[in-house]
């Protein structure tokens, strides 16, 4: 063996040391990381539109398949409210007439939608990871208790204290999630149990805290804490309405969880997660640390949607605020395929709902627990997507085959290759 | 019996494709494939990656429908809406990667959807696994296999899961089996035992379809290939089962050989013989149950291949090495600095890199797009991320772009999911990430795995040029032919030991033969 100090490689001894090391092969990296020099400014707009080209194919088919399952969950509905013996054009006028009929009827399902929204991505980020966090409803009662205590009590001027009021709901909230992220990374307890028996004890400590005898109990009123200052809570956006700035911050969150998922080294390990554990963590990635962050961001998410609750709609913490958003929330993230923008539309659709069961029951006489049927519905047509995706690619194929004509066969350069001189006769 | 005796090439057609297409999207996978397998051969299928074999097959499999073309099983016109429909026409197939669920045990995923008791029945009838188990029990005897119809299928190794997928193709009684590569993760001697039993299928009448890219084992089996290159059929040939002249059969070879790849095949490339300092030094090193201690040391400008015969600790090497499973007691060294404790991300930025020897398990994540699985490499997103807030979309694009052009990747877009890549694309993806590293120790596991005969041969070479630049490379093949054309040195693991050690040129394969199995050792004794 010759040994050759001269020639030898330089030692990388101190590589692992550092912390952000870029390592990789020279050649390779100043192919990938050069100037964009072969596609000049001039070209942008193609470059737009082949960019454009290439995602429509997911993208409309994601929408397709949003339009499709909602459609689906209304129109297996439409039995059942001839069953409760109402008329279906008059249920109609009133539903839509309720829900998007006037600008104060919009608002109003826009005020449904924020804490839907916020809480629909908390379950998706979570997803993301292959986690299903149900605990999303307790991590939004804990996250408004937070808040409203922390604005009922808290001494500072009152812009810094929304925004301190925010940060304590989401911190809450996600402080409520660390049990079962610790328990799922280092003892492999399962989520869903975990979560799920979070949220009880996330009601008995919301109940607890305003119990006549609890401690933040308001004196001026049962079971709830005191009120926060005027100028702490969340302004109204819309003169003559209940809307309130939580749609700006809903949709921030949602800007904030899109750039993070696909446009961040966090996001893309989450994701990598949650697509191949097994890989994730041969490439280096730390599943038990992954999975608490992935938990600890969906319960952080969790928690503002009940802060912005409190401190938007409310002005003060109610015992019972919610009325299970956090369970709605994972309809809104499966309806949405996952994807921010798409739990956006999911959001708004089940807002619908919600805003106009009222004047559903006022006009139609049809119960408001209906919404539940709906949104029961909506989860069975998301479970089902994959055969109905299947009967409809199908049904393409169909068409496909009738349409187009046959590929015209290329050139067979087929050779003649003599092999076996000794045919057998 | 009546079939091979007497000569398959009169035999009727059992399957009869004709002018099959599938395009997808700008793709065409299959362009107007005609085919025609007869009754009781078996039939060879070849071609370079991405030429569209397991397209084609998986159309005969219902679990694609074409665009266009006919089919014909056993004279009549088919239409095959699912993989239930091709059962029913007695096709059976195993795919190029395993379709086993690893939490259910063996006897459990042979009768996985083949239920064929009524509907009432199904529901309220307690499941039969004991009668499955007795059944499965003989069928893997009869076979010649010994698997155990009641272990979890992921405690199985991988050539036993090969064998359970070949059972489960059996299961509904199959009298055409379609095979995707099946020898591709299997050592030699269980590949052994499959051509004996695909024989014996032949002679009890099977009919079968074999998709490899292994030469010596097409020729060998074969009745007749048809081989295909970007989708289409490029020609066809007879396999004698007698050469007048050895040169006969070596001149087919060749010309098969050119007929996929369109040119000869590659001379192994010749190499340096400087050899630089140790890179990966190992002491000591156990996991505390089955594996060591062992001392390993592996120089710069070496390429040292580990054999030994599957499941002697070869598995938990990587894992020691690479920090997914903790060493119980020993030190691992790399160039001086010790990462004996070090986490998987620090030892990969120490200079290591790794190709997994389970693809789908551990080196590509399915859903994700081929742009997330060739930045797998980079987590930490550090070459492609200025700060932790921003991972540049684009960085990565010319990435995988650039990855995809050295090693030939075929793939329509870095925006499509990987699953769209051919099996071998999806390796060469994976190869070329790993070696975009800069690695000073790879850790190559059947790094030639399902890739055809040039890709191999540009794998070897990327490797080679990885040891020349005085990197080190350690070698995991089944393959010895392989590991003969490549390494400089061979270590043989026996239990969880190195039991013999020499270098590539003065190896004995008789001895280290018997190093494999144990048998020098109980001479001895
Ligand atoms: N689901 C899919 N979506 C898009 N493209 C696909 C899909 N499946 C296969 N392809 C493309 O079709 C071509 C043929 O693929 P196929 O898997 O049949 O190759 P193959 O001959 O089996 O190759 P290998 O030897 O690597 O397994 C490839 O270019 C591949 O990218
Ligand atoms: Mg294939």
């Amino acid at each position: 063996m010759t040994r050759d100090a001269m020639t030898a490689p330089p030692s990388i001894k101190k590589a692992a040391t550092g912390k952000r090391q870029v390592r990789m092969d020279p050649e390779v990296m100043a192919d990938a990381l050069a100037n964009d020099t072969r596609q000049p400014n001039g070209e942008f707009v193609p470059r737009l539109v082949a960019r454009f080209h290439t995602m429509s194919g997911s993208v409309g088919g994601q929408v397709l398949t949003f339009m499709l399952t909602i459609a689906a969950a209304l129109v297996a509905s439409v039995p059942l409210i001839w069953l409760a013996g109402s008329d279906f054009w008059l249920t109609t006028t009133a539903f839509f007439g309720g829900a998007l009929g006037s600008g104060p009827a919009i608002a109003e399902t826009l005020v449904q939608m924020i804490p839907l929204l916020i809480a629909g991505l908390a379950v998706a980020v979570a997803f993301h990871a292959s986690l299903f966090n149900i605990g999303v409803e307790g991590q939004l009662l804990f996250g408004g208790l937070v808040a409203g205590v922390v604005g009922a009590s808290l001494d500072i001027p009152p812009a810094l204290l929304m925004i301190v009021c925010l940060l304590a709901g989401m911190i809450g909230g996600a402080l409520f999630a660390l049990i079962p992220a610790l328990l799922k990374a280092y003892r492999g307890a399962h989520e869903v149990v975990t979560t799920i028996m979070m949220n009880f004890v996330a009601v008995a400590v919301a109940e607890f805290a305003v119990a006549p005898t609890g401690p933040f109990v308001a004196a001026d009123q049962p079971s709830a804490t005191d009120r926060v200052p005027e100028g702490a809570q969340l302004p109204i956006i819309w003169e003559g309405t209940r809307l309130h700035a939580g749609l700006l911050v809903a949709l921030a969150a949602v800007a904030i969880a899109t750039w993070v998922l696909y446009r961040t080294p966090a996001g893309f390990r989450l994701r990598l997660m949650g697509a191949n554990q097994n890989a994730a963590r041969a490439s280096g990635i730390s599943i038990e640390r992954q999975t608490i962050i992935a938990l600890l961001a969906s319960g952080a998410l969790g928690g503002l949607a009940g802060a912005v609750q409190v401190l938007g709609l409310y002005g003060r913490f109610y015992a019972g605020f919610s009325p299970g958003y956090g369970f709605d929330a994972i309809a809104v993230a499966l309806l949405g395929a996952l994807s921010p923008i798409g739990v956006v539309a999911a959001s708004f659709f089940f807002a619908v709902l919600h805003a106009g069961s009222v004047p559903l029951q006022a006009i139609a006489g049809i119960s408001r627990e209906f919404v539940g049927v709906v949104s029961g519905l909506v989860v069975a047509f998301v479970a089902a997507q994959p055969a109905v995706m299947r009967l409809v690619s199908n049904m393409r194929q169909k068409v496909v085959d009738d349409t187009l004509p046959n590929d015209p066969p290329e050139p067979q350069y087929m050779s003649e290759i003599a092999t076996s001189p000794e045919e057998p006769s | 019996m009546k079939t091979r005796a007497s000569r398959p090439d009169t035999a009727p057609v059992a399957i009869q494709l004709t002018g099959v297409s599938k395009h997808f999207g700008p793709v065409k996978a299959n362009r107007s494939i005609d085919l025609s397998v007869r009754q009781g051969s078996i039939h060879g299928l070849l071609g370079e990656n991405g030429a569209g074999k397991s397209t084609l097959m998986k159309i005969l499999f219902g679990m694609m429908r074409p665009d266009a073309g006919r089919i014909e099983i056993g004279g009549e016109d088919v239409t095959l809406r699912s993989v239930a429909d091709a059962l029913a026409h007695g096709i059976g197939m195993v795919q190029q990667h395993f379709s086993l669920i690893g939490k259910l045990t063996v006897a459990e995923n042979l009768i996985l959807g083949r239920a064929n008791s009524g509907f009432a029945a199904r529901w309220l009838q307690k499941l039969d696994l004991e009668s499955a188990g007795r059944r499965a029990e003989e069928l893997s005897e009869r076979l010649g296999f010994g698997i155990d119809p009641f272990a979890r299928c992921d405690t199985l190794s991988v050539g036993a899961r090969q064998k359970v997928e070949i059972l489960k193709a059996l299961w509904g009684g199959a009298t055409t089996l379609v095979l995707d590569e099946p020898t591709a993760a299997l050592s030699p001697p269980d590949a052994e035992e499959l051509y004996a039993l695909l024989k014996t299928l032949q002679q009890d009448g099977t009919t079968i379809v074999l998709i490899s890219h292994k030469l010596p084992e097409i020729m060998r089996l074969c009745d007749r290939v048809t081989v295909l290159r970007d989708g289409a059929v490029v020609g066809e040939a007879e396999i004698p089962r007698a050469y007048n002249a050895p040169a006969e059969k070596q001149a087919l070879e060749a010309q098969l050989v050119r007929l996929m790849i369109g040119r000869n095949r590659p001379e192994v490339p010749s190499r340096s013989s400087h050899i630089w300092p140790t890179v990966l030094s190992v002491r000591n090193l156990s996991d505390g149950e089955r594996f060591g201690p062992i001392d390993l040391d592996v120089c710069g400008g070496e390429i040292l291949a580990v054999v030994g015969v599957e499941g002697n600790g070869q598995g938990q090497l990587i894992e020691l090495l690479m920090g997914l499973k903790k060493a119980a007691s020993g030190s691992i060294t790399l160039e001086e600095a010790n990462i004996t404790r070090k986490t998987t991300l620090q030892r990969f930025q120490c200079g290591m890199a790794h190709i997994p020897e389970d693809r789908h398990g551990l080196a590509v994540a399915d859903r994700m797009s081929v742009i997330d699985n060739a930045s797998i490499a980079f987590v930490d997103g550090a070459p492609f991320a200025p700060t932790p807030f921003w991972l540049s979309r684009q960085k990565r694009a010319r990435f995988a772009a650039g990855v995809i052009r050295r090693y030939r990747v075929r793939a329509a877009s870095v925006e499509a999911p990987v699953t769209s890549l051919s099996g071998g694309n999806q390796q060469k993806l994976v190869v070329g990430r790993e070696l975009a590293r800069a690695p000073r120790l790879m850790i190559a596991a059947q790094p030639t795995r399902g890739l055809d005969i040039g890709s191999a041969a540009a794998v070897h070479e990327a490797l080679i040029g990885l040891r020349d630049r005085g990197g080190a490379v350690l070698l995991l093949s089944l393959d010895l032919t392989e590991v003969f054309s490549i390494a400089d040195r061979i270590v043989v693991f026996r239990q969880g030991r190195i039991v013999g050690e020499t270098s590539t040129a003065d190896a004995d394969l008789d001895r280290i033969g018997s190093w494999m199995s144990g048998i020098d050792e109980e001479t001895q004794k």
